[in-house]
């Protein structure tokens, strides 16, 4: 892992008026791999992406480091951010049903994020978002370009959100939770789709996930967040020897196809693992 | 323990069919689910039942006899639901006490304190719940409720309608642990809609692939581990799930 993309030391992230920090000290590098961030609701996960992408104006966020390539992702001004956010660094949020603006039509709103940051003539950006609609596997795509997002499948959506969001070339992508709203059909092919594409243009992921499942098989290394903190760094193949009992507990809850029809282990939360960081 | 019997039942919804005609039995304290995509008409099926929509035609049947006949409180004694959402499926200004004792008024149940703490009891919830709002429990213990006020009327036949898919894995093994052990405490008949095959492999003993409305295959859920279904869309699926899964 050569020259990180993305180093964080000590992230923390507090929301004005909450008594604790939603993130606590968390630290990690990011090379060109996947990255999986897990933990149950409320654990922070999704609360770090939104705070790298500085999408956060409200909540206090401090931390020593946290740069994304040469830039300084907590001391750069809007205006550079602008440049940064959907250009360099994107993200691939969780339901197309919300997520895309549902009186404009599909295609126009990716080239509108292509013309955002590159300066080009309209049938360029159209032709250009139409192969890249392409190449997330949407079949007709030019058809597809003029559909609304209510004429679209969930699935067929996020391949759009993810077209969107790969079109400029970003060196990191942000996807937070982007197949939870999708079925186990679907969902195969939009994380294939997502990781051929990632693997190809050699792309930096972080995939936020409540789901170990997905982690495990998509993701080169894995974050365990508990209570906004780290609690545990792991390979993915190695998920199953982990260490801290709140994973053991997570992998152990999962009920398995053909497994045992005994009672679930239930998580028994340990006051101390409020206390420990990660060493 | 009762059986469940579902006849021909279509619905239209307009001009699109969302059940064409569907018929499937469920022995007396069985666990039957029903998987499909979405749309496929899983919660329809269960709403048609419960006659929650009453537009459709076809006969249901709970131990022989049909919900239509049954007057709705007979009925509501007969079947209850549990939603998917327990974020939307409690009153936010219903206490807890409230949301129990007003199926109990309307069933003209006595004893109401014992049996709402018994209730609570019965979910796994301490008594002192009873004075709690909504919005100062957990998703797990929201959904305990929701389950509280469907078991408080002593029921026969339990629809549950996706009671985990809006919930952490380590909160969902709590609420299985807990609709498995009713089952056998309480002698329920269980149909419960998922789209989570390892839920279903592990709670039901057979279950229903659907799809547009559709059941194209019963399966026993011997056939998941293998898959073992014959109808090509029934191997899909099946097939997702275990490379989703990476079976062990």
């Amino acid at each position: 892992m050569s020259d990180p993309i993305l180093t964080v030391e000590d992230l923390s992230v507090r929301y004005g008026g909450s008594p604790s920090p939603a993130v606590n000290n968390v630290s990690f590098t990011l090379g060109r791999e996947r990255l999986g961030i897990v933990g149950e609701s409320g654990s922070g996960k999704s609360t770090i992406g939104r705070a790298l992408m500085r999408l956060l104006p409200t909540a206090d966020i401090t931390a020593t480091t946290a740069r994304f390539e040469e830039v300084d992702l907590l001391g750069a001004t809007e205006r550079e951010m602008l440049k940064v956010r959907g250009a360099r660094m994107s993200m691939i949020l969780q339901d197309p049903k919300f997520s895309l603006n549902p009186i404009r039509r599909c295609g126009d709103q990716v080239a509108e994020a292509y013309r955002k940051h590159f300066s080009c003539s309209r049938s360029e950006a159209k032709s250009k978002s139409i192969q890249m609609l392409e190449a997330v596997q949407i079949r007709d795509a030019s058809r597809v370009y003029s559909l609304y997002p209510h004429q679209v499948s969930g699935g067929m959506g996020q391949r759009i959100m993810i077209a969107m969001m790969l079109q400029t070339n970003p060196d990191l992508v942000i996807a937070d939770e982007p197949t939870s709203a999708l079925d186990v059909t679907v969902r195969l092919q939009v994380l294939k789709i997502l990781n051929d594409l990632v693997a190809e243009r050699g792309i930096g992921l972080i995939m936020i996930s409540h789901d170990l499942n997905l982690v495990r098989n998509f993701c080169d290394r894995v974050l365990i967040m508990y209570a906004g903190r780290v609690v545990e760094t792991l390979k993915a193949s190695q998920l199953d020897q982990a260490q801290h009992p709140y994973t053991r507990g997570l992998l152990a809850a999962q009920p398995r196809i053909g497994g045992s029809r005994a009672p679930l282990s239930v998580l028994d939360r340990d006051p101390k693992w409020l206390e420990e960081t990660q060493a | 323990m009762k059986p469940v019997d579902i006849q021909d039942m279509s619905i239209k919804f307009g001009a699109l069919t969302v059940l064409p005609e569907v018929s499937f039995h469920v022995e007396a304290g069985e666990c039957f689910g029903l998987v499909g995509e979405s749309g496929s008409g899983k919660s329809t099926i269960l709403r048609c039942a419960s006659l929650l929509l009453d537009q459709w035609r076809g006969t249901v049947k709970i131990g022989g006899v049909s919900v239509r006949d049954m007057n709705p409180a007979e009925r509501c004694r007969t079947l209850q639901m549990v939603f998917q959402d327990p974020y939307g499926s409690l009153h936010p200004r219903h206490s807890v006490r409230t949301v129990l004792s007003e199926p109990l008024k309307i069933h003209k149940f006595s004893d109401h304190t014992n049996r709402m703490e018994q209730a609570l009891i019965d979910v796994g919830l301490p008594v002192s719940f009873l004075d709690r709002y909504p919005h100062q429990l957990s998703g797990g213990q929201r959904q305990r409720v929701a389950i509280a006020r469907a078991l408080i009327v002593e029921p026969d036949v339990l629809f549950l309608d996706e009671p985990t898919s809006a919930l952490d894995v380590s909160v969902q093994a709590e609420i299985i642990n807990l609709l498995v052990r009713l089952r056998t405490e309480k002698n329920f008949t269980y149909i419960m809609v998922s789209h989570d095959l390892a839920v279903i492999d592990h709670m039901c003993d057979r279950f229903a692939v659907m799809k547009t409305g559709k059941i194209v295959e019963i399966l026993p859920r011997e056939a998941i581990v293998g898959n073992q279904a014959t109808h090509p869309y029934a191997r899909e699926l099946i097939a997702a799930s275990l490379t989703y899964e990476n079976a062990l």
